[in-house]
């Protein structure tokens, strides 16, 4: 493809920061709000219940924490992906970026036994204010591990033939993105008791 | 490829910053067993906002980005705040010196249905 029929986002670099990446920040930043809203609003109901520490009490701090390295490991595959295509190294960037994608999935898998554990023993999104924060965060962060996912395998696909390189930091910024909002649910979920 | 605009972002050792981060995450979990509130809560958020650093600065690279995508980040922090300090006061206090809050699942008071029949 030559480099005048390449989507705008690709070439056109205005304010100084190629167009693609431009826009990876413009999401976070509205992604920022996003958590951040729920977050400030679980801080807030959690202060002032205290007997949500009972529920809080059932999560279950050795799955979280194993999530969190899950999620740390996997945010390293994508910046050394990141790495490798700044050297133009497509095909390892490709290896790298499905390793991070494997990441998501065993994320993703511990977070449906313990969702699966939780609502066997009766906890489910109405049994209490505790409950319906941590299913809809932790739902809403599942949501995004996945759209990651998809979105990594297509990138990796084109990364494999040396090809849209570039594509391989915007989404690795995202990652890293999910990855620290993680990094905040761990403690506010798992260990405040 | 990456274009001739993108500067190429200095990359530091990795695994060694990944190696930081899983020694973190340790201390936050052996934090967790402590009864003593203050070094549970240091061991859960003040551990976790050093992590969400380690991760914003050198995984993404947000220092040596163009000066305003930070701007832009903690612009977005900044309305979180302003949300918090706007709300919490209503969620997070119970009652005031002239005021109460009814619990949800308390009937409403006739006067209060009236009024609203009114309205």
């Amino acid at each position: 493809m030559s480099a005048s029929a390449k989507p705008i986002a690709n070439t056109r670099s205005g304010t100084g920061i190629p167009t693609a990446k431009l826009i990876t920040w413009w999401v976070i930043a509205s992604e920022i709000v996003i958590f951040g809203g729920l977050l400030a609003s679980y801080i807030m109901h959690r202060i002032g219940h205290p007997e949500w520490a009972d529920a809080a009490s059932h999560t279950n701090t050795w799955a979280g924490a194993f999530n969190t390295f899950v999620l740390l490991t996997s945010s390293l595959c994508a910046v050394l992906a990141h790495k490798a295509a700044d050297a133009h190294d497509g095909p390892k960037a490709a290896k790298l970026l499905r390793l991070t994608v494997l990441g998501g999935l065993i994320f993703l898998t511990v977070k449906g036994f313990e969702w699966t554990k939780d609502i066997h023993e009766g906890f489910v999104l109405s049994s209490g204010g505790f409950w319906s924060f941590y299913y809809i965060v932790a739902g809403l962060h599942g949501l995004h591990v996945l759209a990651g996912m998809i979105i990594m395998l297509i990138i990796a696909a084109d990364a494999a033939k040396n090809r849209e390189l570039q594509r391989v930091e915007c989404i690795g910024l995202y990652w890293h993105f999910v990855d620290i909002v993680w990094i905040f649910l761990f403690p506010l979920l798992y260990i405040a008791r | 490829m990456t274009t001739d605009a993108e500067a190429h972002v200095h990359h530091p050792n990795y695994v060694k910053i990944w190696a930081i981060l899983v020694a973190l995450l340790i201390v936050s979990v052996l934090g967790s067993m402590s009864h003593v509130r203050a070094v549970l809560l240091i061991a859960a958020f003040g551990v976790a906002v050093v992590k969400a650093y380690l991760v914003a600065r050198n995984f993404m690279h947000i220092n040596v980005e163009k000066r305003w995508v930070p701007y832009l980040l903690i612009m977005c922090l900044l309305f979180i705040a302003i949300l918090f300090a706007g709300v919490a006061p209503d969620v997070m206090k119970h009652g005031g010196e002239n005021w109460i809050k009814n619990p949800l699942n308390q009937p409403v008071q006739p006067a209060a249905r009236a009024a609203t029949k009114n309205e």
